[in-house]
């Protein structure tokens, strides 16, 4: 039997060297840049007590604030799913003309700065905008209302539930789907019961993915948004005004929520993508 | 050249989303299916319809919005296009970003390496926790980002009156702007090393030890050439990122003409002056940059699947 301190150790023999130093770094790297600073506004909020925490939150700005930001992230990705399942299944199991173009713009959204992106969508969806005209005559007004922030926040969307659902439907064995239909099935049937279920852990995460971007989005929704205070103003436009107001401490208490909440999302997003993992 | 196999399905899909190329051949045969076997296919107005959908949309969301930039930073001409990028302001801030983004992506690409190396190279308890800290950033809003740098260099902040005794500027100057960049662009080069080295396992490096290469060579000769595409990858994702943030870096910046503004923060200050042409002038470098990422993306991933 080996000594205690050899069966003790904190990693599994390696022969490979080099293990305290990076392991050191990472640690201390991880720390300094990400890890102090956010247990450095954990302890600001925990100055604030109880009661004062609670007040601010449950003051009708803050409130209106982050019920915007949650229920309109919630609708983008609900619309972000129905739209990009249906890319997905075009961009993998038909050729058409173009593919390969539509197959790569899909990740625009990753790639163009959500400023970018919020100056344009504002600009297009202007009353007198290439969009905003068609729309305006028939009373919908997109920019300055809630519209213009589910136009934006399913923009942001976009990439997440095509890029976790398209290895899924490559990964698909056809052969599935030829063996339900030469027992009978229906083509519905093959995709409710064949598909479908597949394809559920991959959507989940998508869903949850996109969410979690739209929540915290900021760059591309204040420019369309007009930011009306209770009608138009999203949670994390909110923590700016408070801190230019020099309200650091509600600006603080709204950002710990929004941090638990990304904390929580990254949580389930990893059992997702487990689960996703274990059926493919 | 097992490396190369795993390379390629390693290097699709920006922020985790991965595409294997290996199975891709099977849905080629899918997608041909229906002229054999009908019943595994939809019928052709109902296959026409979803691409319509799928290609109305992406236009709708995507293509317009982009061409609409280009569009709107022409429409007066190509001198107003130029005076607009050549104004003072917007060269310094243009310089800035590119300083930014330089320093954040080496500081990160050597940071980046060295975790998924830890993370990758050992078996040590906690390992999922430490991947989930490192990628923390992705998910949390670019404002609270942005505002952790204001509580700790603020005046109301901890380390606040310190730094005013000591006339040390942190907040709204380049370091806070450096700080809050590389908190944002944190996970992304670990993040796509992670996997890719995953699955080259510790074999080789084995190999290179056992013949009596030391720990520094072994990651020169051996690691690095095999993940230097997803590193590649990694770095460019990085870089679009940090030259686009806007959120953090508009929190910590303070905005200061000339001094402290980045590009997406030059680009907002033209918009709120009703200056669109230039807004959208120096919007339209940003998009170029992110078209242009992802074709080198596309590039990457067919060299690879070439080498196949």
């Amino acid at each position: 039997m080996p000594p205690l301190s050899k069966t003790l150790r904190f990693r599994e023999p390696s022969v490979i060297p080099g293990f305290g130093l990076t392991f050191g770094l990472t640690v201390t790297w991880l720390s300094v840049i990400v890890l102090i600073p956010l247990a450095a506004m954990i302890l600001y909020a925990s100055r604030l007590g109880f009661d004062q925490f609670i007040a601010i939150l449950t003051a009708q700005r803050t409130l209106n604030a982050l019920k915007l930001s949650f229920g309109i992230a919630f609708a983008a990705a609900i619309f972000n799913v129905i739209f990009g399942l249906i890319v997905a299944w075009a961009l993998t199991r038909y050729e058409f003309p173009g593919r390969r173009i539509a197959d790569a713009i899909v990740d625009i959204p990753f790639a163009l700065p959500t400023a970018v992106a919020g100056i344009a969508l504002a600009t297009l969806y202007s009353p007198q905008g290439w969009i905003g005209q068609f729309l305006a005559p028939l009373g919908i007004q997109v920019t300055f209302t809630p519209l213009g922030i589910l136009v934006a926040l399913i923009f942001v969307g976009i990439p997440f539930v095509v890029r976790t659902v398209q290895p899924v439907l490559k990964d698909l064995d056809p052969e599935l789907e030829l063996a339900a239909a030469s027992l009978g099935a229906s083509r519905w049937q093959v995709i409710r019961k064949v598909i479908a279920p597949t394809l559920l852990p991959a959507i989940l995460t998508g869903f949850a993915l996109a969410f979690a971007r739209a929540v915290g989005e900021y760059g591309s929704v204040i420019f369309i948004a007009g930011n009306l205070p209770n009608i138009s103003e999203i949670a994390p436009l909110l923590i700016v005004i408070r801190l230019e107001e020099f309200r650091y401490a509600d600006a603080t208490a709204i950002a710990v929520i929004m941090l638990f909440v990304a904390f929580i999302m990254l949580l389930i997003i990893n059992r997702l993508q487990r689960w996703t993992e274990a059926r493919s | 050249m097992t490396f190369i196999e795993a390379t390629t399905n390693r290097q699709a899909g920006f922020g985790g989303a991965e595409e294997n190329s290996g199975p891709a051949r099977r849905s080629d045969f899918a997608a041909r299916a229906p002229r054999g076997a009908k019943a595994n296919t939809e019928t052709l107005p109902v296959r026409i319809l979803l691409v319509l959908i799928a290609l109305g949309f992406l236009t709708l969301f995507i293509v317009i919005p982009l061409v609409a930039v280009f569009l709107q930073a022409f429409s007066k001409g190509w001198t107003a296009y130029f005076s607009a990028l050549t104004d003072p302001d917007a060269i310094s801030a243009i310089r800035l970003t590119i300083i930014v983004a330089a320093c954040s992506v080496a500081v990160n690409l050597f940071f980046g390496l060295i975790a998924a190396w830890t993370i990758t190279k050992y078996r040590f308890p906690g390992k999922t926790l430490l991947i989930t800290l490192i990628d923390l950033p992705f998910s949390i809003s670019p404002v609270v980002s942005g505002l952790v740098f204001v509580l700790l260099f603020g005046l109301q902040g901890f380390f606040g009156h310190w730094l005013q005794d000591n006339d040390i500027k942190i907040l709204f100057a380049f370091p806070a702007i450096l700080l809050a960049t590389i908190f944002v662009t944190f996970p992304f080069v670990a993040r796509e090393l992670i996997p890719l080295m995953q699955e080259q396992g510790t074999t080789e490096e084995e190999a290179a030890l056992s013949l009596g290469a030391s720990g520094l060579t072994t990651f020169l000769k051996v690691t690095l050439p095999n993940i230097k595409w997803g590193l590649l990858y990694g770095i460019l994702l990085c870089n679009a990122r940090a030259m686009g943030e806007f959120g953090a870096v508009s929190v910590v910046s303070g905005h200061i003409r000339g001094e402290t503004n980045t590009m997406p923060l030059h680009i907002e200050i033209l918009y709120n002056e009703y200056q669109l042409t230039a807004a959208f002038a120096v919007a339209s470098l940003l998009a170029l940059l992110a078209i242009v990422t992802l074709v080198l993306k596309a590039a990457l991933e067919r060299k690879l699947e070439r080498k196949r």
